[in-house]
């Protein structure tokens, strides 16, 4: 039975990855770790200095974050509750679908399920795929999400990336080709690798918001099949011992 | 094709092993569904203290906010009405507020008050969960000429005086609770908490 | 009923429960004298853990529905709020969506067993029927669920099911209206889908009962397909009882649960490290809420469903009605009613049936899964090519059946079971 069923969930499971795989340039790898509660506090705080302005996370409580992640009450009020929001609040800014409709002719996306619909690594590729491109209103594009609709929110601290363009050399082939990568032209504030660090961070903390309990659910489920396998052991010995009578 | 086979001590125990860790087993499963019916972090979140800004509040008069969805009552007690309190005493079920259940230890005194002029209560009778009605008049014509003021229950005709302390002879069996509170300031009380903790 | 219930009558509160409901004649008829054949083997497990799995749902069900909003407002945000919010919410949210798919999972075994097994022959015909009923309610219930969560693949994945009925001729677009109550899925479908997803599965629970009660009837069958109520009689614990049955308690109580640690282990592997199967059990699009002016890129439905998704792609529209497909698609579960009618062999099991059988049914297998998975690709030419042919594949199991079974050449089935 048990070969019948692995057979089954083997059979089924490449599919998904093919089903879900769509379109568009590979995405990098964002090697997050969700224990690193360290990486988690500077993602939730990128998250509420760079993000929250425009983006919620209308689903996470501060006070959850606060627990999960380990910071203290007093660090919490003094960094990350702005206004009069109070710790048991939903993290939530205070603007309207509309505003968004208005300024960026689209509403702006609450964040508390992007990793878990568009994936950990999207999220990381998407805020490195930034690219100068004088054709869009804001001067930027986006090489995982082409032509969208928000500016590159990190443009300071990651410096100018130029567009590399299908079989050749940038500024040469503009306008010919399609974008293949981006390279950085400008530094920022930021090296490069302080930059990726940032943009994991930030990823790490979203993948915590899209399922705070996954920790918890990987801890409870060792101890659930410990238990199971002592029930195995016990009822297998059982079956045996009765049907020893059965010829 | 015989029953001399079997080894009827070790099947009792192989029964009674798999039976215990089976019970067991279910005792675990039990307990995310019970506990998942318990308040729920929003819930909770509804249920932390509140504060009440009490300086505007007339004498006399009393103020009603919400905490864990039920009414808190404050009421701003005038001079006279203290002065009331200690004859209503031989009439009264616990005039010593001596059941501990009803009051937080630094309620636990005559005017059943951290400030003798600010009364704390959960406005929900003892008998079965009525909000009782305000009566501060004295001596009103249906609750009797030795009415000194307090809450009358609409359900059942239970009566309180303005310390929350449950009259002798009526349904309720014990006096108005006063939750966890403290002075934030000198116009501001935070219900539901106190330095202690939360309620 | 035999003399020793006679000679053991139970005393106490039993016997005084007893003398008013028969809980001694029960247990017995059902379990502890329900002879069954002693060489099921492993694949008679199914059937027991698919009952354990409906019940695994209907408590999940119950203790989610608590906390769930069915209404367009609230319904994606009460999930998050369960998800979140509720103590251990997760746990029950990921125990009803993985047992869902481990029902069908489950049921698709147990009725593969049966095809194996010969088990809807005669006289198990109204079993078989029952049984189809049984997963004809349990798809409408998964059906109805499957919108609840209110997100892009709920809302998508019901629109394009219920647009279905509008293609039945003359009053298909009145119909399709009737079942959403409005004219796009909207807050009064996601309403009475709630109330049927609430309560079909009582009725599932009643055709369970139906199909165990028709089982105790007519005696399970074997992998030998042997009718073991008329062979020899006389085992060791019953004289007048089949030499080849053994009593279902315990024998067959202490090899389930033997089988269920194993398969709750591999449920909780599911629900403990992989609740979505990557993007099977819970799809990626079903994270964003549900927006009716903005369909996702590529939609289809949760995976039990799309061989019949990809027979309905699969047929072409004729007269620019997509009719015959949906004809196609509902006719590949309804003709499952007629399997023990098309089968013509003297045997029942594969085990003594000819090689056409074991091909045939090797085939459909095949096919079943095959379509599985085109059902949930985008369709391109080669994929409606392929399904277009495993389609006929999968009919012709059925329709062929009355000639290969009777033109094959079958093994002599023994006296006895082998074991």
């Amino acid at each position: 039975m048990k070969n019948a069923i692995f057979v089954l969930m083997f059979l089924f499971a490449p599919l998904s990855v093919m089903a879900a795989g769509g379109h568009g340039p590979e995405l990098q790898e964002a090697n997050i770790d969700l224990k690193d509660k360290a990486s988690l506090q500077r993602g939730a705080k990128y998250f509420v200095n760079y993000c929250m302005g425009c983006h919620s996370l209308q689903y996470m409580r501060y006070q959850r974050m606060a627990d999960d992640l380990g910071i203290p009450d007093d660090e919490l009020r003094a960094n990350l509750l702005f206004g009069d929001a109070k710790p048991t609040d939903m993290m939530t800014n205070s603007l309207k679908e509309a505003d968004g409709v208005k300024w960026f002719g689209t509403a702006i996306p609450d964040l508390t399920l992007v990793t878990r619909w568009r994936s950990p690594d999207w999220v990381y590729s998407y805020l490195k795929a930034y690219y100068v491109d004088e054709t869009r209103s804001y001067g930027v594009n986006n090489l995982v999400f082409p032509d969208v609709g928000m500016p590159h929110p990190f443009a300071h601290l990651q410096g100018v990336q130029a567009p590399v363009f299908a079989g050749g050399h940038g500024e040469h082939a503009e306008g010919t080709g399609h974008v293949v990568g981006v390279k950085l032209v400008e530094p920022g504030q930021m090296t490069p690798s302080e930059y990726d660090l940032l943009v994991r961070d930030l990823t790490n903390f979203l993948t915590y918001a899209g399922e705070p309990s996954k920790l918890e659910r990987r801890q409870l489920g060792l101890y659930v099949l410990l238990f199971l396998g002592l029930m195995f052991i016990l009822s297998f010995y059982l079956k045996r011992e009765f049907w020893k009578d059965v010829h | 094709m015989n029953e001399q086979g079997t080894d009827k001590s070790r099947r009792r125990i192989l029964v009674a092993a798999t039976s215990a860790v089976g019970a067991v087993g279910v005792g675990f499963v039990a307990v995310p569904f019970i506990s998942s019916m318990n308040p729920s972090a929003r819930a909770r979140a509804a249920g932390a203290p509140v504060e009440a800004d009490v300086s505007k509040l007339e004498p006399g008069a009393l103020l009603r906010v919400k905490f864990r969805g039920q009414p808190i009552w404050v009421v701003y007690r005038t001079d006279e009405m203290l002065e009331s309190l200690p004859s209503n005493d031989p009439k009264l079920v616990d005039p010593g507020s001596e059941v501990a259940t009803q009051q937080p230890e630094y309620c636990q005194n005559p005017a059943r008050a951290i400030n003798p002029s600010y009364f704390v209560a959960i406005g929900i009778c003892t008998h079965l969960g009525c909000s009782p009605t305000y009566r501060p008049e004295v001596a009103p014509d249906d609750l009797g000429p030795d009415w000194k003021g307090g809450w009358f229950c609409p359900c059942h005709g239970s009566k309180f005086d303005l310390a929350g302390r449950v009259f002798k002879g009526v349904p309720a069996p014990t006096n108005l609770v006063i939750p966890k509170h403290t002075f934030l300031n000198e116009s501001t009380i935070l219900i539901g908490e106190d330095e202690a903790g939360a309620a | 009923m035999s003399v020793e219930t006679v000679d053991t009558a139970p005393r106490g509160f039993l016997g005084w429960l007893d003398k008013r409901f028969p809980v001694m004649g029960l247990w017995n008829d059902h379990m502890a004298q329900y002879y069954a054949p002693k060489n099921m083997g492993l694949w008679s497990i199914f059937g027991s853990l698919a009952l354990v799995v409906l019940i695994i749902q209907i408590v999940s069900g119950l203790w989610l529905a608590m906390s769930y909003k069915p209404s367009a407002a609230e319904a994606f945000a009460s999930v998050e709020y369960i998800m979140r919010d509720v103590n251990w919410g997760w746990l029950l949210r990921y125990i009803h969506s993985t047992g869902a798919s481990f029902f069908f999972i489950l049921v698709y075994l147990h009725m593969f067993r049966g095809l194996m097994w010969g088990s809807y022959k005669n006289p198990r015909e109204l079993l078989w029927i029952i049984g189809v009923v049984i997963y004809l309610a349990m798809m409408a219930t998964a059906f109805f669920g499957y919108l609840l969560p209110w997100g892009q693949m709920s809302y998508w994945g019901a629109q394009v099911i219920v647009n279905l009925f509008a293609a039945v001729p003359e009053v298909g677009a009145d119909l399709s209206t009737w079942v959403r109550g409005d004219f796009v899925i909207s807050d009064v479908t996601l309403n009475r889908f709630f109330a049927f997803h609430f309560v079909i599965p009582f009725l599932l629970v009643a055709l369970v009962f139906l199909h165990i009660v028709a089982l105790h009837r007519v005696g399970s069958t074997n992998p030998d397909g042997i009718e073991i109520k008329k062979g020899p009689k006389g085992n060791k614990w019953d004289p007048t009882k089949p030499a080849d049955g053994i009593p279902f308690h315990p024998y067959y109580t202490v090899k389930d649960i033997t089988g269920l640690t194993v398969f709750l282990a591999i449920f909780s592997l599911v629900v403990f490290y992989a609740p979505d199967l990557g993007g099977l059990f819970l799809e990626a699009p079903n994270f964003i809420p549900a927006d009716p002016l903005k369909t996702p890129e590529h939609i289809a439905p949760v995976w039990y469903f799309t061989p019949y998704y990809a027979m309905l792609r699969a047929v072409p529209p004729i007269g620019g009605s997509q009719f015959p497909g949906v004809l196609v698609m509902f006719g590949a579960i309804l003709i499952m009613f007629f399997l023990p009618w098309l089968d013509r062999s003297p045997v029942r099991s594969m085990r003594y049936k000819g090689v056409l059988s074991r091909f045939f049914l090797g085939a459909f297998a095949v096919s079943f899964v095959v379509l599985a998975y085109l059902g949930l690709m985008p369709s391109t030419d080669l994929y409606t090519l392929l399904a277009q042919i495993f389609t006929v594949v999968y009919f012709a199991f059925f329709l062929l059946m009355p000639i290969y079974t009777k033109l094959e050449k079958t093994k002599p089935v023994p006296e006895r079971v082998t074991s």
